[in-house]
C-alpha cells in the first residue's frame, strides 16, 4: 500500500512538472485517445465480443451509479426505486428505434438516431423522476425509501400489464446499437454534465440539504428546486443508461428492472463512495468486474453482492471514496492553486484600500 | 352474495397472514426506527425450516397426532427463526447502531437478499409444499364453502395478535419496549436493559412471522422469492397501517389482505394487484406519511 | 416606518402555548435584546420570523412584506438571515462552501447552463468565489477556506455561521445565543465583532442571548420573556431595575 502511494506520488509529481499548457491538454487528450481505442480495439478484434460487452457493462453502470449517487450520495436521501427509471429509458428507447422510426420512415438511419432515441428514453425517464420529487417535499429518509421502493414496483407492474409491449414476456427486436465507443462517450458527457452540476451553486444546495435541509432553507436554498433538479436529472440518466443496457441485450422485460437491479446499482454506489464522482466510477468497475470475474460460481455470486453491501455498511460506510473527489474531476477553477490565488489578489485589493482590522476594535 | 362471502373470507385468510408478518416490521421499526427490509426473508426462511422439521417429525413419525406434530413443529419454527433474527441483529445491525440510519437500512436490504440468494443457492428456486399436518376437511353452510384450515389460520392469527397485544400493553417487557421506543437514551437510565429489550422485540417478531409462514405453508407452496413477493405485501401493511403501531400493523394487513383478493374482482386481471397496492402506498405515503394510525413526527428545530 | 413590525404574534405546539401577543416595532440600524429563562419562546419567535413555523396568529411584516405563509428562502432573500442557538453548520462542507451555499437565491443561471459551463455560469460562479472569499477574509478565516467546517475550533466554527448568515447580504440579522459555549475572553471578542458587523454591514439586529454581559453592553433595547409573555421591555437600565424582570430571571442569575 505505502509502495503504491509513494509511486503514485512520483507520478504526481512527474506530472507537476510539466509545462502548464502540457498539463492543460493532458486530460482531454487522454480522453480523446481513450475514444480512438474504444473505436478501434473492437473494430481491430483485439477486444472478443465478451470483453466488449463487459466493458459496455461497466460503462452503464457508471452511468446509473454516478447518477444514483447525485441522490443517494449527494443529496442525502435514499433512493432505491433507480432501475425503474432505468426501465422508462430503456421501454421508450426501444420503442423509437424498433417502431416509431421505421414506421416514421427512418429505417435506415436508426445507427444515427440512436442518440436521439437515448435521450428521449432519458427526457421520459426524467419526466417521471417528478413522481419521486414531488413527495420529497414532504417525506425524508425512510418514508422516501419506500416512495421510491413503491415507484419502481408500480413501473414493473405497469411494464407487465402493457401488452401491446409485450407485458410479462418482454420487448425485443431492438438493433445491437450499443457499442463499446458509443457507451465511452455517454460515460464522459454523463460525468462531465454531473460534474459541473456538482460544482455549482445547485450542486452545494444539494450538498447543503444532505448536511441540514433546514439550515439550508434558512441560508435561502430553494430546497424544492434543487429536490426536482436533483431526482429529474439522475433519473434522466439512469434513462439513458436504460437505452444503452436495452440496445446490447436486445431483449428486455419487466423482471429486468427489479428491486435487485436497484440494489446492485446501491451496492456500486456505496462500494465507490458516497459523494464522489470516481467513487463511482470506481465502484461500478470494481462490482461489475468482480460479478464477471465471480461467474464460475454461478447461483452463489449472487450472495457476494448482498454480503459485500452488508460488510461495506459494518466496516466502511463511507465507501472506497467516501466525499474525496479524484484531481482530474475537480474544475480547475476550484482547485487550491485558483483558490490560494485569489486570495492572494484580495490581500492585495485589501492592502492597497484602507486597512480593515480583522474582527473588530475599529472603534 | 355467497360469492362476495366466500371472497370476504379468502381475504380474511390472507390478510392474517400479511398481518402477522407485517407486525414484525411494525415492532422493530418501532424500538429502533429500522426498517427491516431483511424481515420478508425472514419469514421465508421460517416456511423452510418449517418445511423440513414437519418432514422430519412425521416421517420419523412415531404416529403422533397431526395437532401435536402441527405444534412440535411451529414451536421448532419459531425458535429457529428468532434465533436467526437475533442473530441478524445481533452482527449486522448492532455495529450501525450510532450510524446515520441509512447504513442500517441498507444493511437491512443486503441481508434480506442474502437470505434469498443464499437460500436459492442451497435449496433451489422449485416450490414446495409444507406437509400435510390435518387432513383437509371443507365444510359448507348456506352456499359458502369453507375449510377447517381456513379457520385454524385466521383463529391462531387472532389469537397471536391479541396475544401480542396484551404482552405489548401489560407486562413488564411490553413496558420496557415501549420506554426504548419512546427514548432510547433515558431508559438505560432507568434501568432498562435495552440490548436485551431489542433482541426480544426482534425474537418476538420473528417468531410471530414463523407462525404466519407456517400457517401460509399449509395453503400455498413456498419458494425462495416469497420473501420479496408477500415480506413486500406485509411491509406495505405495515406502513399503511402506521408503521411502529402494532394495530396499525393488523389492521394494514387486512386491507392489504382486501386488496390481493378483490383486485382481481374489480379489475381486468390478477396482474394489476401490485400495481394497485403500491400506488395505494404511494398515494398515502404523500397524503399520509405516517399510516393511517400513526402519529407525525414532530421536527425539532 | 419600522423595518420589522409584528403584532399579536402567538404559537401554540400542541396545547403548549410558546409564545403570546409578541409585538415589535424595530426601526432600520436598532440592535434588540431578547432575553428570559429557557423555555421562555424565545428560539420559537425566530422561528416564526423565519418561516420554520407558521404562526397560530399574528402577523408579521419585514419592510413592507408579509412574512406569513412564506416558505424560509424566500424570507432569506427578503433580506432576513440567522444563526442557530446550537451551531448548525454544513460539517462536511469546506468553509468556503458554507459561505457559498448562500448566495444559492442570488444565481441567475439555470440549471442547464451548469452543466454545461456556459459563460454566464463561469462568469457568476467566479464572483459568487470571490465575493465569499473576501466575506471570509474580512471575517479572519480565509487561511481556513478550504478546511472542512467541522474541524474549525468552536470559537471560529461560531464566527463561520455568523459569516454564512452575512453572506445571505441580510438587511435584518437574527442571533440566536451567539455566546453559548464561549469563555469571557471569547466573549469580548464576540461583542466587538457583533458591534463591527453591525456596522460594516449598516445591519438590524435582534439578539437572543443568555449571558447578561453581552445584552446589557451592545442592545439599546431588551424585551424580556418568560413563559411566552412579554413581560418588561426597555433600555437595560430599566429593565436591570425592573423588579418582574428581578423577580423571573435576573433575580436567580444574580444569586
Amino acid at each position: 500500500m505505502n509502495a503504491l502511494r509513494a509511486f503514485w506520488n512520483r507520478v504526481r509529481l512527474f506530472y507537476e512538472s510539466w509545462p502548464p499548457l502540457l498539463r492543460r491538454l493532458f486530460v482531454p487528450a487522454l480522453l480523446v485517445l481513450f475514444f480512438i481505442l474504444a473505436l478501434v480495439l473492437p473494430q481491430a478484434g483485439v477486444l472478443n465480443l465478451y470483453q466488449q460487452q463487459v466493458l459496455i457493462y461497466v460503462g452503464i453502470n457508471i452511468i446509473l451509479a454516478a447518477s444514483l449517487n447525485l441522490v443517494n450520495g449527494y443529496m442525502g436521501e435514499f433512493s432505491v426505486g433507480h432501475a425503474g427509471f432505468m426501465a422508462v429509458g430503456a421501454y421508450v428507447a426501444s420503442i423509437l428505434t424498433v417502431w416509431a422510426f421505421p414506421r416514421w420512415g427512418l429505417g435506415e438511419y436508426i445507427p444515427y438516431l440512436f442518440p436521439v432515441a437515448l435521450l428521449l428514453g432519458g427526457a421520459a425517464a426524467g419526466l417521471t423522476g417528478l413522481v419521486v420529487a414531488f413527495p420529497s417535499f414532504r417525506t425524508r429518509g425512510d418514508y422516501l425509501a419506500i416512495v421510491t421502493l413503491a415507484w419502481n414496483m408500480i413501473v414493473k407492474s405497469v411494464l407487465e400489464n402493457i401488452d401491446a409491449i409485450g407485458g410479462p414476456r418482454g420487448f425485443m427486436g431492438m438493433q445491437k446499437l450499443t457499442t463499446v465507443a458509443w457507451v465511452y462517450v455517454w460515460v464522459v458527457v454523463t460525468i462531465y454534465l454531473l460534474r459541473n452540476l456538482v460544482y455549482s451553486n445547485y450542486g452545494r444546495g444539494i450538498l447543503s440539504i444532505r448536511e441540514d435541509e433546514i439550515a439550508s432553507s434558512l441560508v435561502s436554498v430553494d430546497t424544492r428546486k434543487v429536490k426536482i433538479t436533483t431526482f429529474v436529472v439522475a433519473s434522466f440518466f439512469a434513462g439513458i443508461a436504460g437505452g444503452l443496457f436495452a440496445h446490447i441485450i436486445q431483449f428486455i422485460n419487466p423482471r429486468s428492472f427489479s428491486i435487485l437491479k436497484s440494489t446492485d446499482v446501491l451496492v456500486m454506489v456505496y462500494l465507490g463512495g458516497i459523494g464522489s464522482l470516481g467513487g463511482s466510477i470506481l465502484g461500478a468497475t470494481v462490482y461489475t468486474v468482480l460479478l464477471e470475474l465471480l461467474r464460475p460460481l454461478q447461483v452463489w455470486r449472487w450472495v457476494v453482492g448482498p454480503l459485500l453491501l452488508v460488510l461495506l455498511m459494518i466496516f466502511r460506510p463511507r465507501g472506497i471514496m467516501g466525499m474525496r473527489e479524484w484531481r482530474f474531476l475537480v474544475p480547475r477553477e476550484e482547485r487550491s492553486q485558483a483558490i490560494a490565488s485569489i486570495k492572494e489578489h484580495i490581500r492585495r485589493k485589501r492592502e492597497a484600500a484602507a486597512p480593515v482590522p480583522v474582527g473588530g476594535s475599529s472603534d | 352474495m355467497q360469492g362476495l362471502i366466500q371472497q370476504v373470507l379468502n381475504a380474511l385468510q390472507l390478510g392474517s397472514v400479511y398481518a402477522l408478518i407485517a407486525l414484525g416490521y411494525t415492532m422493530v421499526y418501532g424500538i429502533i426506527t429500522l426498517i427491516n427490509f431483511a424481515h420478508g426473508d425472514i419469514f421465508m426462511v421460517s416456511t423452510y425450516v418449517a418445511f423440513f422439521v414437519g418432514t422430519a417429525v412425521i416421517s420419523r413419525a412415531l404416529h403422533l397426532p397431526g395437532i401435536v406434530v402441527f405444534i412440535l413443529t411451529m414451536l421448532a419454527t419459531m425458535f429457529a427463526t428468532a434465533l436467526l433474527a437475533v442473530l441478524i441483529e445481533r452482527f449486522a445491525y448492532k455495529p450501525l447502531r450510532q450510524a446515520p440510519r441509512v447504513s442500517a437500512v441498507i444493511t437491512a436490504l443486503g441481508v434480506g437478499l442474502f437470505l434469498e440468494n443464499f437460500t436459492l443457492a442451497t435449496i433451489g428456486p422449485d416450490p414446495r409444499f409444507l406437509p400435510k399436518f390435518f387432513p383437509v376437511v371443507t365444510f359448507t353452510w348456506s352456499g359458502v364453502a369453507f375449510s377447517n384450515i381456513q379457520i385454524i389460520i385466521i383463529a391462531v392469527s387472532a389469537v397471536v395478535m391479541l396475544l401480542l397485544d396484551t404482552i405489548v400493553r401489560r407486562t413488564m417487557v411490553g413496558m420496557a419496549m415501549r420506554a426504548v421506543s419512546w427514548d432510547k437514551f433515558t431508559a438505560p437510565l432507568m434501568g432498562v436493559p435495552v440490548d436485551r429489550i431489542i433482541s426480544i422485540t426482534f425474537a418476538l417478531g420473528a417468531s410471530i412471522a414463523a407462525i404466519g409462514g407456517m400457517l401460509f405453508g399449509m395453503v400455498y407452496t413456498i419458494d425462495p422469492y416469497m420473501g420479496i413477493r408477500i415480506g413486500w405485501w406485509a411491509f406495505i401493511s405495515a406502513v399503511v397501517g402506521g408503521i411502529g403501531n402494532i394495530r396499525g400493523a393488523m389492521l394494514g394487513g387486512f386491507i392489504l389482505g382486501f386488496v390481493e383478493i378483490f383486485t382481481p374482482v374489480i379489475l381486468p386481471a390478477s396482474t394489476y394487484r401490485d400495481f394497485v397496492a403500491f400506488s395505494l402506498l404511494l398515494v398515502l405515503l404523500v397524503f399520509r406519511p405516517y399510516g393511517i394510525l400513526g402519529r407525525p413526527v414532530a421536527q425539532k428545530v | 416606518m419600522p423595518l420589522l413590525r409584528i403584532r399579536g404574534l402567538t404559537h401554540f405546539f400542541g396545547g403548549l402555548r410558546a409564545v403570546h401577543d409578541f409585538n415589535l416595532d424595530q426601526e432600520p440600524g436598532e440592535l434588540i435584546g431578547i432575553i428570559g429563562p429557557n423555555g421562555a419562546g424565545k428560539t420559537t419567535v425566530f422561528n416564526l420570523i423565519t418561516g420554520v413555523y407558521r404562526p397560530t396568529e399574528g402577523e408579521i411584516f419585514f419592510n413592507g412584506h408579509n412574512l406569513v405563509g412564506k416558505r424560509p428562502d424566500q424570507i432569506v432573500s427578503l433580506g432576513i438571515a440567522r444563526t442557530f442557538q446550537t451551531i448548525r453548520l454544513f460539517k462536511n462542507l469546506s468553509v468556503l462552501d458554507n459561505v457559498r451555499i448562500a448566495h444559492f437565491a442570488r444565481t441567475r443561471y439555470e440549471v442547464p447552463a451548469a452543466m454545461f459551463r456556459m459563460p454566464n455560469y463561469l462568469r457568476e460562479e467566479a464572483e459568487v468565489r470571490e465575493r465569499a472569499l473576501e466575506l471570509l477574509d474580512l471575517m479572519g478565516l480565509a487561511d481556513q477556506a478550504e478546511w472542512v467546517a467541522s474541524s474549525l475550533p468552536y470559537g471560529l466554527q461560531r464566527r463561520l455561521e455568523i459569516a454564512r448568515a452575512l453572506a445571505c447580504e441580510p438587511r435584518l440579522l437574527l442571533l440566536d445565543e451567539p455566546a453559548a459555549g464561549m469563555n469571557p475572553g471569547e466573549i469580548a471578542e464576540l461583542m466587538e465583532l457583533i458591534r463591527w458587523i453591525r456596522q460594516q454591514f449598516d445591519l438590524t439586529i435582534i439578539l437572543i442571548e443568555h449571558q447578561m454581559r453581552v445584552v446589557m453592553g451592545i442592545c439599546e433595547r431588551i424585551k424580556v420573556l418568560d413563559f411566552g409573555e412579554t413581560i418588561a421591555e426597555g433600555t437595560p437600565a430599566e429593565i436591570q431595575s425592573n423588579p418582574r424582570v428581578i423577580e423571573a430571571y435576573l433575580g436567580e442569575e444574580a444569586i
